[in-house]
Order: C-alpha cells, then structure tokens, then sequence
C-alpha cells in the first residue's frame, strides 16, 4: 500500500493518538479509492492523499478542536531568519536534544506549525508539495516552517537550561 | 550581498529549495563565513532531529493486514457470487421454458380460433350454397362428368369415388372460394342429409391452421371430417350422421391415394 507508514506517522501526529490515527487513516484509503477518479494522472499523488488525510482531520473532532486554537501570528508576515548564534550554550543543548524531547516540543506546536514542519522535515517534501497538501501559498508555507522551527528551538533551549539549574543548586 | 541576506536564504538551503545556482554561491559563503556556515550547521541538525524523532507512530501488523484486505477488496474485480452462478442458468431455463410454453399456448390458441374461423366458413358455404335456388353449377350424378367440368378452373385436379353400391349420391359441383383460394365443392345426398364435400389446395394456412393431418370435428351440430392427401386438402360438412360422413369420407380418401 502506497505511503501506508507516511499516512499512519502523520496521522498519529495530527490526532495525537494510535487509535485516532487508525481511524483517519481507514477513511483516508476509503475516500482515496472512492474518489481516484477525482486524482488527475501526472499530478503530485502524494500531495494529494495527504490532502485528504488532512482534510478528514480537519473534519473529525479531534481536528476541529486543534484548529480552535489557531496562532494569531500573521501569516503573510514575512519571518525574518534568525541567526542560531554559534556557541552558545542553548545551541550546543540542542544538538544534544533527545527524541523524547523534540516530540515534546512538536506536541506543543499548534498543528498548524506541526503539520508543515512534520511535511517538511519528516516526509521530505518541497514547499510546492506542501502548499498543495496544505492548500496554502509557498510563502505560508514559508513562514509557518519558520515559525515552527523557532518555536522548536525554544522549547528545546528552555527545558534542557532548568534542568541544569535544578542541577546546580543540589 | 549582506549576512542578513544570506542567512534569510539559509532555511530554503537546508530544506534544498534554493536553485543549483544560489546553491552554489551559497556553499562558496559557508566556507568563508562561519556565523552562517554555524546557522546553517544548526538548522541542518534540527532537521535531522526532527525526522528521526518525528518517526514516532507505526502501524500494527494487524492494522496493516485489515487495511490491504479492505484496498484488496475495493480494487479487485467484481466476484460473481456462487449464487448468481446457481440462480442464472435455473432463472434462463425457467425464463426459456415460460416462453416456450407461452409461445406454444399462444400458438395453438391462434391455430385453433383459424382452424375454427375456417370451419366456420365452410359450414356457411355448405349451408348457404345449400339454400341458394341452384346450388350446383354442374348437375349430375356421373362422376365422370362432374370431374371434367374443374379443368380449366381449378389448378389442381381430384378422383371422385364410385358411389354404386353406397347409399351415397353425387348431386354435382361448383366453384368456391376459401381464403381467397378456389376450390370445388361437391354435393352428395345421403338418406335426406345433403353433405359437401370440399377440395382446395393445402396452402401453408390450411395447413397450419389443421396442423392434424386428419381430424374430425363438431361445428353447430354440422359433423366436418377433414384431412389432407398429396397436396390436397378435403373437408366433408354435413348434418348426416357421423358415421355417413366417416364412410363418405374414407370413399374419398381412397380414390385420392
């Protein structure tokens, strides 16, 4: 079965749970074989069923509820790159970031930002293919990736910085 | 072109956005400008952290098989089911038999409401030639004279038995018509009955509509003996008794063997 792992992982990273990707991801393949009439040969495929993973999602509770809480960040903003300083001691934390820690992070990304970085960073794929799933413009696309990866660093420079602390005075 | 310039261009490098050529030019500042090439060094590990720990949910075996049994089903070519294969040929033999069985109801209806209509007609010509002031348009008890008096009008020609010894007597003949078809019609006394006897060509619609090749029928009480014999169809129409009809009729039949 095409992209079955791929399908499963995001949908494990949208709804936050096994049981709820299963779910989303049976209806994607129901929904993608119903509808493969629809899926125009020569196009992205890819992009095209992770669009209706998406979609199906956005449509379950569990979507509706992650997209209450959208950021209020404007988006046609133009992020301007923010240069990770060389040496510091954040910078050299996060390289030593754990997986459990960085999936921390990702959790607490608003899905928005979660759903173009895991597109982006975990499936590989172009800002092209992204704005197609996403159904967004590049430069969104863009400034989400941004935005996320800032957050990233952030909440990883934060946790490792207590822990030292914490360290420190016993 | 300034730092900030270059460090702007650093995510779409790392995520392999930028065009060979600014990928290029990008690699030659990297190597001479370390704030950037360390930027860029953190971004990439960030990267590389994010799809190894982004990797997090597999699929169960079991969810897996469900989910290629349900693809399996959906793409695979639609099964006839072994009761489709049982039902259809008992459905095609049961609709073949209703058919038939209708188609040869309807038939024999039809042949026996023509087979009926004819006999009608012809009890009609027995009675009304019977009733007309000369119902012969040859007069006479001679076989031999009556026979002759066809040629010429009749495209078939017929025997006449010999009637001595029979209580059976030759009144003469004339010219009908059945079925826009000519034929000859003969009259023979017996006793105080009148009985005729017609001749016409077995045409395709006498003969299915008497399909029997000798049958004997009651029509109004008149008694129709009926047959065919070397293209030949004969019917006598009489109010005598059965059995004068039968011997008349058998009388005829051997003369036209």
């Amino acid at each position: 079965m095409p992209l079955f792992d791929s399908l499963f992982n995001f949908a494990g990273w949208l709804s936050g749970n096994s049981q709820e990707a299963e779910d989303l991801v049976q209806e994607t393949y129901l929904k993608a074989l119903k509808g493969f009439a629809s899926f125009q040969p020569g196009t992205n495929f890819r992009a095209w069923i992770f669009r209706i993973l998406r979609n199906t999602f956005l449509t379950s509770r569990s979507g509706l509820q992650a997209t209450r809480t959208v950021p209020l960040d404007d988006e046609s903003e133009e992020v301007p790159a923010v240069a990770v300083t060389t040496a510091t001691p954040e910078s050299l934390l996060l390289g030593r970031a754990g997986s459990e820690e960085i999936q921390s992070a990702m959790d607490k990304l608003p899905v928005t930002y979660r759903e173009v970085l895991l597109l982006c960073d975990v499936e590989e794929m172009s800002y092209q293919d992204i704005s197609e799933t996403v159904s967004i413009p590049i430069g969104t696309v863009m400034s989400r990736l941004s935005r996320a990866r800032r957050a990233m660093r952030e909440a990883l420079s934060e946790k490792p910085q207590a822990s030292h602390r914490t360290g420190a005075k016993s | 072109m300034t730092n900030d310039l270059w460090q702007m261009k650093i995510p779409a490098y790392v995520d392999g956005e930028l065009s060979s050529d600014e990928t290029g030019a990008m690699d030659l500042h990297l190597r001479e400008c370390a704030m950037c090439a360390s930027d860029a060094l953190q971004q990439m590990r960030l990267k590389q952290s994010n799809k190894l720990a982004g990797s997090r949910f597999t699929p169960s075996a079991e969810f897996r098989r469900k989910i290629a049994a349900q693809v399996a089903a959906k793409t695979a070519p639609p099964r006839r089911s072994a009761w489709r294969w049982m039902w259809s040929p008992a459905f095609a033999a049961a609709l073949l038999v209703i058919v038939v069985v209708s188609g040869i109801f309807v038939h024999r209806s039809f042949e026996r409401s023509r087979s009926q209509q004819l006999l009608a007609e012809l009890t009609d010509l027995h009675v009304a030639n019977l009733a007309a002031s000369n119902p012969v348009e040859v007069v006479s008890t001679d076989r031999h004279t009556v026979k002759p008096w066809f040629q010429g009008k009749l495209p078939f020609s017929f025997d006449l038995p010999e009637l001595a010894g029979t209580p059976f007597t030759l009144l003469g003949g004339r010219l009908t018509y059945l079925d826009h078809e000519p034929g000859a019609h003969l009259i023979y006394n017996v006793g105080a009955h009148h009985v005729s006897l017609f001749v016409f060509r077995d045409q395709p619609e006498l003969a299915q509509a008497f399909a029997e090749q000798q049958s004997s029928r009651s029509v109004l009480s008149f008694h129709v003996d009926a047959w065919s014999s070397r293209g030949l169809r004969y019917f006598v129409v009489g109010d005598a008794n059965p059995q004068s009809i039968h011997d008349l009729s058998s009388m005829l039949e051997k003369a036209n063997q």
